[in-house]
């Protein structure tokens, strides 16, 4: 059975079973290797992405669910011409990854609170964080990384810089 | 021989008998010819081992250790462009191929040449320790808080300065000039008198001829502009945008995916099994047993059982699959073993003191403890532990027609490469091993259990297969941080001095030292007892430190607290004859204000634990409400010598202090029916951003012998929590993890607040 969604900003249609999850259609059937296997049950935030903006465990996401609807993945960040989403560029300023494995799926998280909230309180980054767990244990450059990073100066298409691809 | 584990082999080996001193320091020639036709730089020239120079003068530095996230690749390459005199906007970085040129022997070199003291402890055993030497030449290790300090030395910053000399010989000959007047700057050669100045590649052809010298002239300290520098780690901008390739991320052609089961008593054989349903699983292509797993050697030996693997054409459909297998396994023995059971033999063996084996004997404790005025005793326990790594345990082979392909994320790969030959019955240069950036490794990824299934499965189906473990899989099958109890005494003269030490604790692994305590205290008698465990045993960053790191600072804290003495005074007093151990903990003290008064219900803890070559002192605060703890700050300060990549320091003492601090708030592996009982991040679970304390670093470059960084953070946080525990609420915990504690039942039920 076939599935149809976007995936950062392409028209995608997978033919398998409609309750396979999520995070192994991006890995198996679209071979996009940024977003990360962790623990197979919601609790650690590598296989965080985004979808229609909002982050999610593509671990435990059916692929039908996201029939119709906007999926972005760490590699969608990155803009068409190659720049860094201001989330993925802080954490390079902060020298946050040590392994790297758990940052795709903790910049995913940073970058849908970001989304929602440009100046977020400790509170918030704590709620919004407390999924992905990193154990290099970077939360303190984490947290500096999401404070640094200054909405109004960035680009307009902020947090999906993805260019407008056209739909098939 | 079978004593002997890495860590000891690492800390130990090679330290008398010159017959075995080994090393590309001590081969004839410039290897690079033949080493080359191996590796294939491609448009570059390789000029030493560690040293290829492309037609756009761009340096690549060729790191023999792996990278699992300490940032060794840029403080190895760090110490070599300084020495190179190299631009270091132009230095690549790259790891090197699992050959044996690139081996560690600096290991045993570095302590050939600085002559640790060697404990008596272990002198009958050199011996075997030499004979392991000899038999290490697949030895590619990276652990033990040591690859800046053996290969950053004596490999990357010998390769840097020949590889100067050279290029300044080879300038001087072509431009005719004295060799004395010729130096290098950024990657050009110089020669001021006929302001001559040329790119290094313009000599490479040359160079690749030369012999390089093996005892090449260094750069003083204070000459240095790369090392001890702030510099962006090379790895990081890979791992910001999902491109950094993780041995899972490998896909080959027609490949399959497998997942596997080992029986949950560790060592069980299928007796039988029930795989219809499994089979049925749309996508499965195979359900298969893998034989049991022997390996022994010197460096990451194991013992496993049998494995049940399922292949599919996605790990999905073998995950679902292998949860429908129902497999009956063999008895083993240990099926009545649990936690209780385990600690309860502790118990007996530690007062049975059967074949006690003394680490210190230092004055006469017998007496000093009959004539003291005071007297006090605890016992400690901490659990067994997994290692939990981001990147649950998995590799990728593709063994056909005799020979082996392995995609693998590991800590030794020549040591994996062998292993995965002798397993197949091949010859190590049958095998080709790839080994790519790990999602973390403390230890874990040192045994190569993982990668053997892989290439078993891949033989038996006979197509290139990428197996990944579940993460229940990885937490009930690793090779654990053993649990041990630990008894103590203390003896105080009438002035309330700290005058006898007694500890008695089971199990001794690496490294020695870990028990040992810096205070001067007259009369010590330090020692362990055998009480072996049919639990796996695994080294877990800073292995036997993160036991006795929280015992020792925790009892001297007791101590403290005994005579009425402040904690950090009472240290402080007993380190007059441990100038860098005082300067440490008197920083730490400062830095975080270790006078000032705190709130009530607010605590300090203090901890002083030397590892790995390093000296680290940590104050927590906690704030303590209802019972629940909450670590608020950690202040650290490390002496580790010179710290060659400072922010790459600090990022792996905020790391060490997480990792323990997890374990010290969490982490318990317990044991039931002889099997592990945790499974997943929610019964084994982790510090997370919500509960991360602040952390500030402070590192004092002291000019000594350069020490680790990767795990001297992890020992001397959960004593510093307990410690500061008690401050807020007069309860000792000697017990982890703390988040087994009810503090309220404890104060209200009680009264043992104050």
């Amino acid at each position: 059975m076939s599935t149809s969604f976007s995936i950062n900003g392409i028209a995608q249609s997978v033919d398998v079973d409609p309750s396979k999850p999520l995070l192994w259609v991006i890995r198996e059937q679209l071979s996009l290797s940024g977003t990360k296997f962790g623990c197979g049950i919601g609790q650690c935030g590598a296989c965080t992405v985004h979808v229609d903006g909002q982050a999610i465990r593509s671990c435990l996401t059916p692929v039908s669910s996201v029939e119709g609807k906007e999926v972005t993945t760490i590699e969608g960040l990155v803009s068409a011409s190659g720049e860094l989403h201001p989330v993925q560029q802080a954490w390079v300023d902060h020298q946050v990854p040590q392994c790297g494995y758990c940052q795709s799926g903790q910049i995913m998280s940073a970058s849908a609170l970001l989304a929602r909230s440009p100046q977020p309180t400790d509170k918030e980054i704590d709620g919004a964080l407390r999924g992905n767990i990193c154990r290099c244990g970077m939360y303190g450059r984490i947290r500096k990384a999401i404070k640094s990073v200054d909405i109004a100066k960035a680009d307009d298409a902020l947090f999906y810089n993805v260019a407008e691809v056209d739909h098939v | 021989m079978s004593k002997w584990t890495r860590r000891a082999f690492l800390t130990t080996s090679a330290v008398a008998g010159g017959g075995v001193v080994i090393g590309v320091a001590m081969r004839p020639g410039n290897q690079v010819n033949d080493l080359a036709a191996k590796i294939g730089p491609e448009g570059g020239k390789l000029v030493h081992t560690y040293v290829q120079i492309d037609q756009d003068n761009a340096v690549t530095a060729i790191i023999p250790h792996s990278e699992m996230g300490q940032g060794v690749h840029t403080a190895l390459g760090q110490m070599l462009a300084e020495e190179l005199e190299a631009d270091w906007d132009q230095v690549n970085v790259v790891e090197a191929p699992a050959l044996g040129e690139y081996a560690n022997y600096s290991l045993g070199r570095t302590y050939l040449l600085t002559g640790i003291d060697f404990p008596k402890i272990l002198i009958p055993s050199i011996d075997g320790a030499m004979m392991g030497v000899a038999d290490s030449l697949d030895m590619q290790i990276t652990g033990g808080s040591m690859s800046v300090r053996t290969s950053g030395i004596l490999s990357m910053r010998v390769a840097g300065a020949a590889t100067r000399e050279m290029l300044e010989r080879a300038a001087a000959d072509a431009w005719n000039v004295p060799v004395e007047e010729v130096f290098a700057e950024k990657s050009f050669l110089v020669h001021g008198r006929t302001s001559r100045r040329e790119p290094f590649s313009a000599f490479v052809n040359k160079v690749a001829s030369m012999t390089p010298s093996y005892t090449p002239a260094f750069k003083r300290p204070e000459d240095y502009k790369i090392v001890g520098r702030y510099v962006p780690r090379r790895d990081i901008p890979s791992k910001v945008d999902g491109s950094a390739k993780f041995a899972m991320d490998v896909n080959l052609p027609g490949m399959l995916y497998a997942t596997v089961l080992r029986s949950p008593v560790p060592g069980g054989k299928v007796v039988s099994m029930q795989d219809n349903d499994a089979r049925n699983v749309e996508g499965v292509h195979e359900v298969l047993v893998i034989p049991s797993a022997s390996y022994s050697t010197m460096v990451g030996g194991f013992t496993a059982g049998e494995t049940v693997a399922v292949v599919a054409d996605s790990y999905w459909s073998a995950s679902k699959a292998l949860q429908q297998i129902d497999v009956q396994w063999s008895e083993v023995g240990y099926e009545e073993v649990s936690s209780e059971t385990i600690f309860s033999q502790f118990d007996k063996d530690i007062s049975a003191k059967t074949e006690r084996q003394a680490d210190v004997t230092q004055g006469d404790a017998e007496a000093i403890f009959a004539g003291a005025t005071k007297v006090i005793d605890a016992e400690y326990n901490v659990p067994f532990l997994a290692h939990t790594c981001m990147e649950p345990l998995n590799a990728t082979a593709d063994v056909r027609g005799g020979q082996a392909e392995i995609w693998v994320g590991c800590q030794n790969p020549l040591g994996f490469r062998r292993a995965v030959a002798d397993s197949l019955g091949l010859e190590s240069e049958k095998v080709k091993l790839h080994n790519h950036v790990m999602g973390g490794g403390f230890g874990r990824k040192s045994v190569p259990d993982y990668a053997l299934q892989a290439a078993h499965i891949s033989s038996m189906v006979g197509a290139p297969v990428q197996l990944i473990w579940s993460r229940e899989e990885d937490v009930r099958q690793d090779f654990y941080r053993p649990a041990v109890k630990s008894r103590f005494r203390a003896a105080f003269d009438q002035e309330d001095n700290l005058i006898g030490w007694s500890n008695t604790y089971t199990n001794k692994n690496e490294p020695v030292e870990a028990p040992l305590i810096p205070y001067s205290v007259p009369a010590q008698d330090i020692g362990y007892v055998s009480s072996p465990t049919h639990v796996p045993f695994g080294a877990w960053r800073s292995v036997d430190h993160s036991q006795h790191g929280f015992f020792t600072e925790s009892f001297i804290d007791e101590a403290a607290h005994a005579a009425q003495k402040d904690p950090f005074e009472f240290r402080a007093n007993l380190l007059n004859d441990k100038p860098r151990h005082l300067a440490v903990l008197s920083k730490v003290a400062d830095e975080a204000k270790w006078s000032d008064p705190l709130p009530a219900g607010r605590g300090r803890g203090i901890s002083l634990q030397e590892s790995f070559g390093s000296i680290v002192a940590q104050v927590v605060e906690v704030t303590v409400t209802n019972g629940k703890i909450s670590v608020d700050r950690v202040v650290a300060a490390i002496d580790p010598g010179l710290a060659v990549a400072p922010d790459g320091l600090a990022a792996q003492i905020e790391s060490g202090i997480i990792y323990g601090l997890t374990a010290a708030m969490y982490g318990e592996i317990s044991i039931e029916e002889g099997a592990v009982v945790q499974g997943n991040f929610n019964d084994y679970e982790s510090i997370r951003m919500d509960d991360s304390p602040v952390i500030e670093t402070h590192i004092i470059n002291s000019g000594h012998d350069i020490g680790g960084a990767g795990e001297p953070g992890t020992p001397g946080i959960a004593p510093a929590v307990a410690n500061a525990v008690f401050d807020a609420t007069g309860i000792r915990v000697r017990l982890l993890p703390l988040n087994n504690f009810d503090l309220n039942y404890l104060v209200e039920e009680e009264g043992v607040a104050g």
